[in-house]
C-alpha cells in the first residue's frame, strides 16, 4: 500500500485549488531552474534510472524514448507533444490531472521539452474535455505570467512555448501519429512507421509524444530522486500509477497506488470491493477496453503491473480496471467493445476497416446465439487476420477483447448458440 | 548501399530503396493495391506484407526501406496467410459484379484474387453499398467497388495539383468523394481511372462499350497538343474504343491529358469520307478522279506565285513534305505551316524548340514562363513543372496572363517590357535569375502570335544569353508549341520560300485577289473569310471551318488512321501508327498528294512511303533519329526591334476544343460545359 508521503498527485480529487499558488504549496515549480541546470543528459539519465514506463498503455521506457531524439538539431525545430486525448473506455486518469493538477503537467512539459531540446510543446486535449482544457489554459497563462515558461523560462535562458490543441472527438487521434496528423490539420489517420516521430513527427520535425501521466510524474521523480521512484513497485515495473476502477464495485474511484499491487487488494481497499462480495466477481478487464478480459481465478492472485499482466496474456494498458460481477452479460459487454472499435476505426488500412465491422456484426449475433458453432473459430481466425497486420494498434485492440472472451468464456457462447438452435430450430438452419 | 537477403538471395540496393522495389529488382512479384511508383506511399492496403527477421509483425514492404543485414521472406506461410487475410477483407464488401464491370479483365483485384482469394465467402452479413459520386464528365464512379487504396486522392493532390478529391467519414463508412459533388477541375482527371486498381473509377465515355480482350492495341502518338504523348489506341474493327497512355519517362511519364484521352469520339463524327466538289455553290459528292479533274482544270495554267498552301495543326510530316514538293513543282513559294499566324525566326533550330527536353525541367532551379499557360498549352509539361515544384528548391515566375497553374509562381509582368527589364537587370527578379544554376525559360505561342513576335523572340533570346541559358552543359531556352504538326512542318521546310508569302501574306493576297488557289492541308484555324474569291482545296478529315469554305474537298486520314511521322515541341520525331483504316474513300494524306500530283502533271518522285521518307531524310537528317532529340546548336535568332507593350495573351481559350477532332467530340463538349463554358445561371427548374 502506497504511503501518503509517496503520493505524487496530491490534489487528484480536487480538494484544493488547481491554480499556481496552491500548486506551489504542493511542491510544484519548486526550484525548477535547478533541475534544468543539471542538463539534458542528467534529466534523461535520471528518468531512465527511475524505470518510468510510459503510462499511455504501451509501457515503453520514457527515458529511452527521449534518448532516441536526435541531438544537436539546428536546421529545424524539435517538438514535444502531450497526448491528452484520453479516450480509452474505462480510463479517466489524465482527466483528473488536467483539471486538478495541471501545473504538474506543465512543469513536466518544461522539463521534458528541455531534455529533448524542444522549442515548443503542444498539448492535444480531447475535444470533450472542455473544462479540463480551460483549466490547463489557465494554468499555462499563470505559468507564462510567472515567467516559468515562455522566453527565458524559470530564468534559465531557455525559451519554451506551450500550446493547447483541442481534438474533435476521434478515439484514433489518441494514437501518436494520428494525433500528429490531427494537429497538422489533417484527417486523423495513423502514419506508417518508420519513420518514427523521433525522426519525422510533427511538421516532419523530430517529435516526442508522451502521455499526460508520464510527463506529470517527471518533476517529482527528479526532485525526490530516481532511486525513490525505482524503490516503489517491483523491478522493471517501478513507481506509482493512477488506477481507474469502474464497473460493479461499491465505490468506483481513481486512485494512485504502487505498481504491482494485487488486483484484489486494489479493488477491496480502494473501491469498496466487488458488488455482492468477491465471490460475485465474474471478470475484470484490467487495463482499458483494449486488453483481454481476466477471469476471477486469475484476478484472485494477479499483480497490477506491466509484466505480471502480460504473463496472464492480458496487459496493464492504461490501468483502467473494469470490474464485472456475475450479473454481467459478458458476451454483450465484449460485443459492445467490438462495436466501439468498428465505430472508431479510421478506415485507412484494410484489415481494420473491414475486419472491425465484420467482428462487430458477428459478435452482435453471438449475443443472442444467432450463429453457427463454426463461426466461433471463424471469428477467432478473423481476429488473427486483423491482429498485427494493421498500421497502428487499433486493429490489435479490436482483436484482443474477442480473443480474451473466447479464451475464458467459450462455453458460455456455445451454450447460447445451442439454446438458440433449440428454441428456433427452423431459423437456425 | 545496404545489403540484404530476400528469399535467400543476397542483393545490394541503393540507400532508400524499399523492400518492394528491391524485390522487383530480383524479379519477385509482391502483390499490391495502394502502392504506385509515381505517388507517395501510404502503406494502407496491407497486401504487400512480408516477413522480416527480428520484426515482431509482418512489415509493409512498400514503405519499409531496405536496411543492412535484413533478412526478408516473401513466400513463407505467414506471408501467404497475411495476404489471404487481406484479400478476404477486401472482398467481403466488394460487389460480385465482375461480369458487368468495365474493369473486368484488367482488374488488379480480380487478378490477385486468383492467387490469394478463397473459393467461397465466409462473410454472412450484408455487403456495404456506397452512393456513387459525381466526378465530372469523364470519370464514372461505382463507389461500392472502392477498396480505399487512395491512389486517386494522392494522384489528384500530388500529380494534378487540384485537391478536389478526398476521403470522408471513417472506418467502414469511409468514402472517396469530390469536394463537394463537383466536377474535378483538372485536365488530368482521366488518369484517375488508370490509377484505380478496381472498377470504382472508370472512363465514362468507354462505359459498357467493350471488353479489353476484344480490343486490338496499337502503340502510337497523340497529336492533340505538341507534347507528343505516347499513347495506345484500342480499336474494335474500324472503331477507336479508347485511348490510353504509354509509359515514356522523357515525355508523358505515364499520364495523359483528358483531351488526348477522350477526344477520340470526335473521330466518328463530322468525318469527310468521300471527295466533294462545289457545284453551283453546293458541295456535291464526286469520285476521286472527278475531284482531281476539277482541281487540274482550275490549277493548270495558274502562275506559281498565285498559288499558296497552308498546313494545319494536325498535319503529319510526310503530307507537309509531299505538299511542299508539289508546290515547288507548281512553282509556288507561298507556303506556311504556322496557320495561327505566329511570327518567329525558323532559321535556327534552337529558336523554336523545347531545347531542355520536357524531362529537363526537373533539372531547372529557376523557371521563367513567358506568354504561356502551360496548363492548357501543354498539360503534361505543366505536370512536369509541378513535379519539379514538389521536389522543392525551385522558383517559378510568369510573364503573361495570371492563371491557376497548380503551383505557386511569382507574377512578374504581363508583356514584353518585362523582358527588357530583365535584360537590363532593373527587374527585381533579375537577381534570382542571375543566381540560378540551371535557369529555364518557356516561351509560349502567346509571345509569338503578335506583330512584334520576331522582336519578342529576340528579346527572349537575349534574356537567355544574359542569364546563361545557352551553355554547353545546359540549354534552358524552350518554346512550347501548341500544335503537333508545327515543328514537323518547320523541320520539313513547309515555310515560305524565296520571295514567298507567309500565312499573313497568303490571306492578304487571297482577299485582294492576288492569290487564285489556296491549298489547305487540314488548316481550320485561319480566318476563312479572308480567302476571298480564291479557289480553295481542302484536304483533311473533318468537316470543320476549312471544309465549309472549300471548293474541292479531298478526304484524308486522322492520326489514328495512318502511319506517319510527327515531331513534338522538343524536336523529337515519333511514329504514329495506323490503328484503324480511314472511313469510306478517305486515304492517307501523302497518297492523296502523290495521286493529285500526277493529275496535275507534276508527278512526285516517290511511289511508296519509304521512298518518300528517304527523300525526307535527305532533306533533313533529324527525321532519322526516331524517338530521339537531336540537340540544336545555338546561334543568334529573332530580329531585334521595338516591342509592343501589350500584354501576352494565351492562344487557347478552351482547352477542350482546339482542333477539328476535339471540336467534333461530344465528350469534349461536355467537358467544356462543365469546366470551361460560360457559367450558366442555374435556376430551380434547371435539370
Amino acid at each position: 500500500m502506497l504511503r501518503d508521503e509517496d503520493r505524487i498527485f496530491t490534489n487528484l480529487y480536487g480538494y484544493q485549488d488547481f491554480g499556481l499558488e496552491a500548486a506551489r504549496k504542493r511542491g510544484d515549480w519548486d526550484n525548477t531552474a535547478a533541475i534544468l541546470q543539471n542538463g539534458r543528459e542528467w534529466i534523461i539519465e535520471n528518468v531512465k534510472e527511475s524505470g518510468l514506463r510510459g503510462r499511455g498503455g504501451a509501457g515503453f521506457s520514457t527515458g529511452m524514448k527521449w534518448s532516441f531524439m536526435p541531438k544537436n538539431v539546428t536546421d529545424k525545430p524539435v517538438y514535444l507533444v502531450i497526448n491528452a486525448d484520453e479516450g480509452e473506455p474505462g480510463t479517466c486518469k489524465d482527466r483528473d490531472i488536467l483539471r486538478h493538477d495541471p501545473h504538474k503537467l506543465i512543469e513536466g512539459c518544461l522539463i521534458a521539452g528541455f531534455a529533448i531540446g524542444a522549442s515548443a510543446c503542444y498539448i492535444y486535449i480531447r475535444g470533450e474535455f472542455y473544462n479540463e482544457s480551460s483549466n490547463v489554459q489557465r494554468a499555462i497563462d499563470e505559468a507564462y505570467a510567472a515567467g516559468l515558461i515562455g522566453k527565458n523560462a524559470c530564468g534559465t535562458g531557455y525559451s519554451y512555448d506551450v500550446y493547447i490543441h483541442r481534438g474533435a472527438g476521434a478515439y484514433i487521434c489518441g494514437e501518436e501519429t494520428a494525433l500528429i496528423e490531427s494537429i497538422e490539420g489533417k484527417k486523423g489517420q495513423p502514419r506508417n512507421k518508420p519513420p518514427f516521430p523521433a525522426q519525422a513527427g510533427l511538421y516532419s520535425c523530430p517529435t516526442t509524444v508522451n502521455n499526460v501521466e508520464s510527463i506529470a510524474v517527471v518533476p517529482t521523480i527528479l526532485r525526490r530522486g530516481a532511486g525513490w521512484f525505482a524503490g516503489l513497485g517491483r523491478p522493471k515495473n517501478t513507481g506509482t500509477k493512477l488506477f481507474c476502477i469502474s464497473g460493479h464495485v461499491n465505490k468506483p474511484c481513481n486512485v494512485e497506488e504502487e505498481m504491482g499491487i494485487p488486483l484484489k487488494e486494489l479493488i477491496e481497499r480502494h473501491a469498496g470491493g466487488v458488488r455482492g462480495g468477491w465471490d460475485n466477481l465474474l471478470a475484470v478487464i484490467p487495463g482499458g477496453s483494449s486488453v483481454p478480459v481476466l477471469t476471477k481465478e486469475i484476478c484472485d492472485t494477479v499483480l497490477m503491473d506491466f509484466d505480471s499482466l502480460r504473463d496472464v496474456r492480458s496487459g496493464l494498458g492504461t490501468a483502467a480496471v473494469i470490474v464485472m460481477d456475475k450479473s454481467t452479460d459478458i458476451v454483450k459487454a465484449i460485443a459492445r467493445l467490438s462495436s466501439f472499435y468498428a465505430h472508431e476505426s479510421c478506415g485507412q488500412c484494410t484489415p481494420c476497416r473491414e475486419g472491425t465491422g465484420w467482428m462487430s456484426r458477428v459478435m452482435q449475433r453471438m449475443v443472442t446465439g444467432n450463429a453457427r458453432m463454426e463461426e466461433i473459430d471463424m471469428l477467432l481466425q478473423v481476429t488473427k487476420q486483423v491482429e498485427g497486420h494493421t498500421i497502428c494498434a487499433l486493429g490489435d485492440a479490436a482483436a484482443w477483447p474477442i480473443q480474451g472472451l473466447f479464451r475464458h468464456f467459450r462455453p458460455e457462447v456455445e451454450r447460447r448458440i445451442q439454446a438458440y438452435r433449440n428454441s428456433a430450430p427452423l431459423a437456425a438452419e | 548501399m545496404p545489403k540484404l537477403t530476400i528469399d535467400g538471395i543476397e542483393i545490394e540496393v541503393e540507400a532508400g530503396t524499399s523492400i518492394l522495389q528491391a524485390c522487383e529488382q530480383l524479379g519477385i512479384e509482391i502483390p499490391r493495391f495502394c502502392y504506385h511508383e509515381r505517388l507517395s506511399v501510404p502503406a494502407n492496403c496491407r497486401m504487400c506484407l512480408v516477413e522480416m527477421e527480428r520484426a515482431p509483425k509482418p512489415v509493409a514492404s512498400c514503405a519499409m526501406p531496405c536496411g543492412d543485414g535484413m533478412v526478408v521472406k516473401t513466400n513463407s506461410e505467414t506471408v501467404l496467410k497475411a495476404r489471404k487475410g487481406v484479400m478476404e477483407f477486401l472482398l467481403i464488401n466488394h460487389p460480385l459484379d465482375c461480369p458487368i464491370c468495365d474493369q473486368g479483365g484488367e482488374c488488379d483485384l480480380q487478378d490477385q484474387a486468383m492467387a490469394y482469394g478463397f473459393d467461397r465467402g465466409r462473410y454472412l452479413e450484408n455487403k456495404r453499398a456506397v452512393k456513387d459520386k459525381y466526378m465530372g464528365p469523364v470519370i464514372k464512379t461505382i463507389m461500392t467497388r472502392c477498396i480505399h487504396c487512395t491512389r486517386c486522392v494522392r494522384f489528384i493532390n500530388e500529380v494534378a495539383g487540384v485537391p478536389d478529391v478526398g476521403a470522408v467519414y471513417r472506418g467502414e463508412h469511409m468514402e472517396i468523394t469530390t469536394f463537394v459533388e463537383k466536377a474535378i477541375g483538372s485536365e488530368l482527371s482521366g488518369n484517375l481511372a488508370d490509377v484505380c486498381p478496381v472498377g470504382a473509377l472508370t472512363h465514362k465515355p468507354y462505359a459498357f462499350t467493350a471488353r479489353p480482350w476484344e480490343l486490338r492495341k496499337t502503340e502510337t502518338i497523340d497529336v492533340l497538343d505538341a507534347v507528343g504523348s505516347n499513347i495506345r489506341v484500342d480499336t474494335r474493327g474500324a472503331e477507336v474504343m479508347r485511348v490510353l497512355p504509354r509509359v515514356n519517362d522523357d515525355i508523358n511519364e505515364e499520364w495523359l491529358s483528358d483531351k488526348s484521352r477522350y477526344a477520340y469520339d470526335g473521330l466518328k463524327r463530322q468525318r469527310l469520307d468521300r471527295p466533294y466538289v462545289r457545284k453551283d455553290g453546293k458541295l456535291v459528292a464526286v469520285s476521286w478522279a472527278d475531284a482531281f479533274a476539277a482541281i487540274a482544270a482550275k490549277v493548270k495554267g495558274v502562275a506559281g506565285n498565285r498559288i499558296a498552301a497552308i498546313s494545319g495543326d494536325l498535319a503529319d510530316v510526310e503530307a507537309q513534305f509531299a505538299l511542299k514538293e508539289l508546290m515547288g513543282r507548281l512553282g509556288s513559294a507561298n507556303l506556311d505551316c504556322r496557320q495561327d499566324g505566329a511570327r518567329f525566326d525558323t532559321s535556327v533550330r534552337a529558336g523554336y524548340l523545347f531545347n531542355s527536353g520536357i524531362a529537363g525541367i526537373e533539372k531547372a532551379d529557376v523557371i521563367l514562363l513567358v506568354g504561356t499557360n502551360p496548363r492548357w498549352e501543354g498539360t503534361l509539361v505543366n505536370a512536369r513543372i509541378r513535379k519539379r515544384y514538389l521536389a522543392g528548391g525551385v522558383k517559378i515566375a510568369l510573364i503573361g496572363e495570371q492563371k491557376d497553374l497548380t503551383y505557386p509562381y511569382a507574377h512578374i509582368g504581363a508583356g514584353p517590357d518585362t523582358l527588357q527589364q530583365l535584360i537590363d537587370g532593373s527587374h527585381p527578379f533579375s537577381e534570382t535569375l542571375r543566381n540560378a544554376k540551371n535557369p529555364l525559360m518557356i516561351v509560349g505561342m502567346g509571345a509569338f502570335q503578335r506583330a512584334d513576335g520576331l522582336a519578342v523572340q529576340a528579346a527572349a533570346r537575349i534574356t537567355g544569353e544574359v542569364y546563361g541559358m545557352f551553355r554547353d552543359d545546359w540549354s534552358g531556352f524552350n518554346v512550347l508549341h501548341t500544335a503537333a504538326g508545327r515543328v514537323g512542318g518547320i523541320e520539313a521546310g513547309f515555310l515560305p520560300g524565296e520571295g514567298g508569302r507567309d500565312v499573313h501574306g497568303i490571306l492578304d493576297g487571297a482577299s485582294k485577289g492576288e492569290i487564285d488557289v489556296v491549298y489547305l492541308l487540314g488548316a481550320d484555324e485561319i480566318d476563312t473569310a479572308k480567302l476571298g474569291k480564291a479557289f480553295v482545296i481542302y484536304q483533311g478529315h473533318h468537316g470543320d471551318a476549312g471544309a465549309h469554305r472549300a471548293d474541292v474537298i479531298l478526304p484524308g486520314a486522322a492520326y489514328t488512321e495512318k502511319n506517319a511521322v510527327y515531331v513534338n515541341t522538343e524536336g523529337r520525331p515519333q511514329l504514329a501508327r495506323l490503328a484503324a483504316f480511314p472511313p469510306g474513300e478517305a486515304r492517307e494524306d501523302w497518297k492523296i498528294l502523290r495521286a493529285l500530283s500526277e493529275a496535275l502533271g507534276a508527278t512526285l518522285p516517290f511511289d511508296t512511303q519509304s521512298q518518300l521518307r528517304q527523300r525526307l531524310l535527305a532533306a533533313n537528317p533529324i527525321f532519322a533519329a526516331v524517338g530521339q532529340m537531336t540537340p540544336a546548336t545555338w546561334s543568334p535568332f529573332g530580329v531585334q526591334g521595338a516591342v509592343d507593350a501589350a500584354p501576352f495573351v494565351s492562344p487557347i481559350t478552351n482547352f477542350y476544343m482546339t482542333d477539328p477532332i476535339s471540336r467534333a467530340s461530344v465528350t469534349m463538349a461536355n467537358c467544356t460545359e462543365a469546366l470551361v463554358g460560360p457559367a450558366q445561371e442555374r435556376t430551380g427548374t434547371h435539370g
